[in-house]
This record gives C-alpha cells, structure tokens and sequence, in this order.
C-alpha cells in the first residue's frame, strides 16, 4: 500500500493504420476506486481496456499498474499480475457447468502440467461456493453454463473475475442487456466487490453510473474530454455537446 | 448444494467415471477376446494394422474434438513412428552376413542400389532397440512441438493451421520419395524379418503383435481419458469455445495447443510403430495427405468427441474399406467421400453420438427394469456424477457443436 495510485496510463496512444483510437490519454485509477469511463460509439474505451490488457499492444505511451509496466508484458502474466478483464458480451464456457467454469478461473493449476494434476481440494470447493452466492448463482451449480440467462451469464463472468482476486477488476457494459432488477442487484454487487479492489468500468446506463461511479472519465475521439465527479461532468459543457446531451 | 460434494471423488472418475470405464473394457474383452476368437490369423492380423489408425483417431479426438485443432497432417506422426520401427528392423535385416552380396555388406539392400556405402548418421541410433523407442516416441513429439511452438505462439489457428499441416504432409512424402538412397524411396523400407532375432512373420508372433498392439491402444485411451477428465480436459473444450476468455483468466493458449497436439502425434507414432511390426513394411504413401486426411475421416465417423467412438470409427472404416475396395477398387474413393460429408453434415458427432442419442435411452430404460425389483444402490450411487458427466459429454457439446 505504498502509493494511493494503482494504474498510471500514460500519454498512451494506439493508431490503427494512422487512425487514432487512443490519442495521448492519461488517466489514474486509485486504489479501491470505482471509476466509470464513458463516451459516444468510438470514444476508444473498449480499446483503452483492451490496451490495459495487452489485447492490443500501445503504439506510445505506458500503462503501470503498481511499478509494471504492462505494456510489453504477455496478456496471461498481466493477468497473474492482478488485473482482471470482463468481456462486452458474456464469455463464458458454454459447455461446462456454473462450477467448472468458476473452477476453471480459480487461479492454480495454471500450466499444462499443473492443469493435468490439478486436485479439486476442499478449500476450492469452498470458495467456489463462496463465489457463487455472491453472484447469486448458488443454486445453479450444475447447471451447463450455455442454459443462464444473459444477466446471470453476465455474473458469471464477473465471479470468474473475482475467483482471482484481482487487483484491478475491468469491466466492459456489465449490465448491457439487463432487465431493471437485474441491474440493481449487479450494482449492489459492484459496490460489494469494490471494497477491496479498484473497478474500472464501461457503460451507457447513466442511472448505473450515477449509482456506482466515484468518478467519472469521459472519452472523445480517443481523447480525455473531462472528468470528475458524475455531477460535474454532467455540467461541463463540452460533455454536453459531444455526448451527453444527446 | 451441489453433487460434487455429496457424491466422493473415486479414482473411477480420473477417468470419466465408471460408466466410461466399462465402454473401455468392452472394447478390451472385444479386441483381446472377441476378435481373435472368431477370426483367422490372416485377417486378425489384417485388424491389428486396423487398430493402428485408431491410436490416430484417439490423438484426433483430443487435438481436433475437444482441442478444436485439426490436423490434415496426422500421417507425418503415423509415418516418423512407422519408419523408427522400420529402421531398426531393416537394420536387422541388413547384417553383413544377410547382405553379403552387396558392394558394401552391411546396410540396408536400397542404399546398395544407391551407391551409398556408408550408414548415414541418422540411421546410426536405430541399432539399439531401447533407443528406437525412445526415438519412436521423442521424435515425433518434438516435431509436432516445433511445428505446434513455431504456429500457436504466432496464433496462427483454424484452417490455416489446417493446411499448413496438409502441406507438411505432403513435403514429408517428396522427401521421403526424393531421398531415395536414406528411405527407400516410392517403395518404403521392405522385407522387414525379425525383431531383435525373433521372426516377425510366424502366426505365432502375429497373434503376440497383435495382442501388444491392443493392449498399447487400452492404455492410450486410458491415458486419453485421463486428459480429457482433468482440468486440461476441461480447459480444452474452454479454450475451443473463449479463447480469449481462457488467455484473460491467466492461461498461456499457445501452450496449451501444443501439449495437446504433441500428445496427438504420439499417439499417431506409437500407432505407425505397431503397423509397421504388424504389416513388415512402411511406405510414404502411409504418410502423405491421403492417409492423413483418411484419419481424420476415422475420427469423424467414429464421434470426434469420444475417444472410444473414434476407436470404433478407425476399425469399421477400415474394414468396410478393405472389403469394398476388393470388389470395387474405383467405388472406395467416392464411397468415403461420401460417407465423410454424411458425417459432417448428417452426424456431426459420429458414431459414438448415435450412439447415445438412441443406444444408451434404451439401454437406461432395461436397466431401470431390471433394477426395479431388487434396488441396487451400487448402480444407484454414481448416477448424480455421470448423469453430470453425460451432459457434459452428450448433449451440451452437441448442441454446441450443431450451432458451429
């Protein structure tokens, strides 16, 4: 716990043939924050993320997240460094059950051999269970992954998330597609599970923002347009024009 | 909560569960028992070579079914296994007592032909029988990681992968053809005697032959179960269906597809080893894109999701071959390609998926009736683990194979 600042982006920059979809951005996450990036279709937040990750490699810049800098590491060792990313439409594993697809995330049994010899002990039992009634899938074990609904697919992937224990938990539109109950139980369990880990976090849903956010960046053509608190940037006119007033 | 914790872990369940276990001692009582029973050593002899595109099938199964990576070029494995165990023997073959006619007594007749007069260092390991082994088996592995290291660390994949294999394949065979003098050419290492002094052609070394070959493929299935039952098993069918999703919980892809596709070409290899003991000779054209893409028609009519099925799949195939392409040489050829596309098309799970969709239903339903009267709670106790199992294996992975 030595600086409050988890993830320092700097100046990062990513061009796609000269098209710039993550132009000279900077942006600090603090530990335990709860920070919502937002922007029209474009902004470059998918990307920022997929940068965060290593899914797409920086054309300038850096990510440090703690002291590492994670833009030249392998997207399974910033994984194992702590961040965790959630994906825009649900992945999971179709053709396992609930508990295989939670096991299949609990972070041991990583490599070939290990996952060959891998020993289902009590205690990853027991935090499969754990896991899963934080997601409110308890109940559906055994069930094949492929038979959730989509909100509950969405949890899934979040207690997949969370099995890591990661440090910083990313999260792309989580509740996309959701019916009103399910949204309020998916923000009751972000603010259960920002208590000790910073949450990055897409969306469009403002209501969701407003409940969950601490603060909020909003992106334009790959640029850092403003941010603050939720009220703030729902003022600043800028915002107002590219976006908000829409 | 859930069945995991009520019903114990058995070792059964390392390897699918008791009802897997049984399928496999099925197919052990009808390969070790059944067939050598009923058939002559001729044509038990012709079921051993048989036998050996099921190790190829079983590699198939894992690599391309649970793997989703395919391979048209299973035959380059088959073929280094097949040729391994051909240079020892025709090193045997070859002693300057045997060979001496030739203008340098001691290697092999072709080399003769060839003008070469001395034995090529490759072939220098292949005097010594433990180290033939190893070879049969560490060659083709650390092939197949070269090849697996050199694409999946690139995330080269799909078809691409497909082909480059195919093209392999096909390389291996010009080469063989063109290095006539250290091959044997078009016409493969032949007239393959004795192994370590014990003739390999009397019925009674047949039916030893045969039997080891049957017995190497029960433990290949086994070791195949085992795979495919422990969380590699799981992060195969994972990976096949969110790669990303497994790269972004923290797994190295790239390794993953090796190992599995190195575990593939051993098997193949071990396979092309007994075919060449049972058949006395190895020929490129065991090697090439045909016989590769023929074992992959193997696996696929047996059930590219059940190692047992792609076992079942290599034999009946091969079977129906042999008999069809006695009365109707030109026919074989459409007649497979028809039945490959009836499979892909028709039964995406092969035979092993007809099976459970109508077998196993009737076989429960006796069971149930036989089970009424007297409650057996030895059959009682595991059902809430296979029936898990079942799904995983049957119904849930067809109907996703189905939406591919």
């Amino acid at each position: 716990m030595s600086s409050p600042i988890l993830l320092a982006v700097e100046d990062l920059t990513v061009s796609f043939d000269g098209f710039k979809a993550v132009d000279g951005l900077s942006l600090y996450l603090e530990r335990n924050e709860v920070r919502v990036v937002i922007g029209p279709n474009g902004a470059g937040k998918t990307t920022l993320l997929d940068l965060i990750c290593g899914k797409t490699r920086a054309t300038g810049g850096s990510i440090k997240f703690k002291d590492l800098e994670l833009t030249k590491m392998a997207e399974h060792q910033i994984v194992h460094k702590g961040v965790g990313r959630k994906f825009q439409t649900p992945s999971i594993y179709e053709n396992l059950t609930v508990a295989q697809n939670l096991e299949l995330s609990y972070p041991e049994g990583r490599t070939v051999m290990g996952s060959l010899f891998f020993r289902r002990t009590p205690a990853i039992q027991k935090r499969v269970q754990e896991i899963a009634e934080e997601i409110y899938l308890d109940e559906d074990l055994d069930k094949s992954a492929g038979l959730l609904s989509h909100g509950q697919k969405q949890w899934l992937e979040i207690g997949m998330l969370l099995i890591q224990d990661p440090e910083l938990l990313m999260l792309d539109e989580p509740v996309a597609g959701m019916s009103v109950v399910e949204r309020e139980r998916t923000a009751a369990l972000l603010r259960k599970i920002s208590n000790n880990r910073s949450v990055l976090v897409i969306e469009h849903d403002m209501d969701f923002v407003k409940d969950i956010a601490h603060k909020v960046t909003v992106l334009h053509q790959g640029k850092l347009l403003a941010e603050g608190k939720m009220e703030d940037v729902q003022k600043n006119e800028r915002v107002i024009e590219v976006y908000l007033g829409h | 909560m859930s069945t995991q914790s009520v019903v114990k872990a058995s070792w059964m369940d390392k390897f699918g569960g008791r009802g897997k276990l049984i399928q496999i001692l099925i197919i052990a009582i009808l390969i070790l028992g059944v067939l050598p029973m009923v058939a002559d050593i001729f044509r038990l002899n012709l079921y051993g070579k048989y036998l050996t595109y099921a190790f190829v099938a079983a590699g198939l199964v894992l690599c391309w079914g649970y793997g989703g990576i395919l391979s048209l070029g299973q035959g380059i494995f088959f073929g280094l296994g097949g040729y391994g165990m051909a240079m020892f023997l025709k090193l045997e073959a070859s002693s300057p007592e045997n060979t001496a006619i030739q203008s340098t007594p001691g290697i092999p007749d072709f080399m003769d032909w060839n003008q070469i007069t001395e034995l090529p260092w490759f072939w220098e390991p292949f005097h010594s029988f433990p180290l033939t082994i190893l070879l049969i088996l560490t060659v083709p592995a650390f092939f197949a990681f070269v090849i697996g290291y050199a694409m999946f660390k690139r995330r080269v994949g799909g078809v691409y992968f497909a082909i480059i294999t195919q093209a392999i394949a096909s390389i291996m065979t010009i080469l063989i053809i063109g290095q006539q003098g250290y091959t044997g050419g078009i016409n493969g290492i032949t007239d393959l005697r004795t192994l370590m002094g014990w003739s390999i052609q009397t019925d009674f070394a047949q039916y030893v032959l045969y039997f080891a070959c049957g017995i190497a493929l029960i433990l290949c299935l086994l070791v195949g179960q085992y795979i495919l039952n422990s969380r590699y098993g799981q992060l195969l069918i994972a990976m096949r269906d969110q790669e990303d999703r497994v790269r972004f919980s923290g797994y190295d892809v790239a390794n993953i597809k090796i190992f599995v596709f190195v575990a593939a070409s051993v098997f193949s290899a071990i396979g092309g080893a007994f075919f060449t003991l049972q058949v006395g000779f190895m020929s490129p054209s065991f090697v090439g894109t045909v016989a590769s893409i023929e074992m992959v028609i193997f696996c696929a009519v047996g059930g590219r999701l059940s190692l047992i099925g792609a076992a079942y799949g290599a034999f009946l195939v091969n079977l129906a071959k042999s008999s069809l392409s006695e009365s109707f040489p030109q026919l074989w050829v459409v007649a497979m390609g028809a039945l490959f596309i009836a499979v892909v098309m028709l039964f995406p799970r092969g035979l092993a998926g007809l099976v459970s969709d109508y077998a196993t239903p009737v076989r429960d339903r006796l069971l149930g009736l036989f089970n009424r009267k007297p409650p057996a709670p030895k059959a009682d106790a595991p059902k809430p683990e296979s029936a898990r199992l079942q799904k995983r294996d049957g119904v849930s992975i067809g109907s996703a194979q189905e939406t591919h």
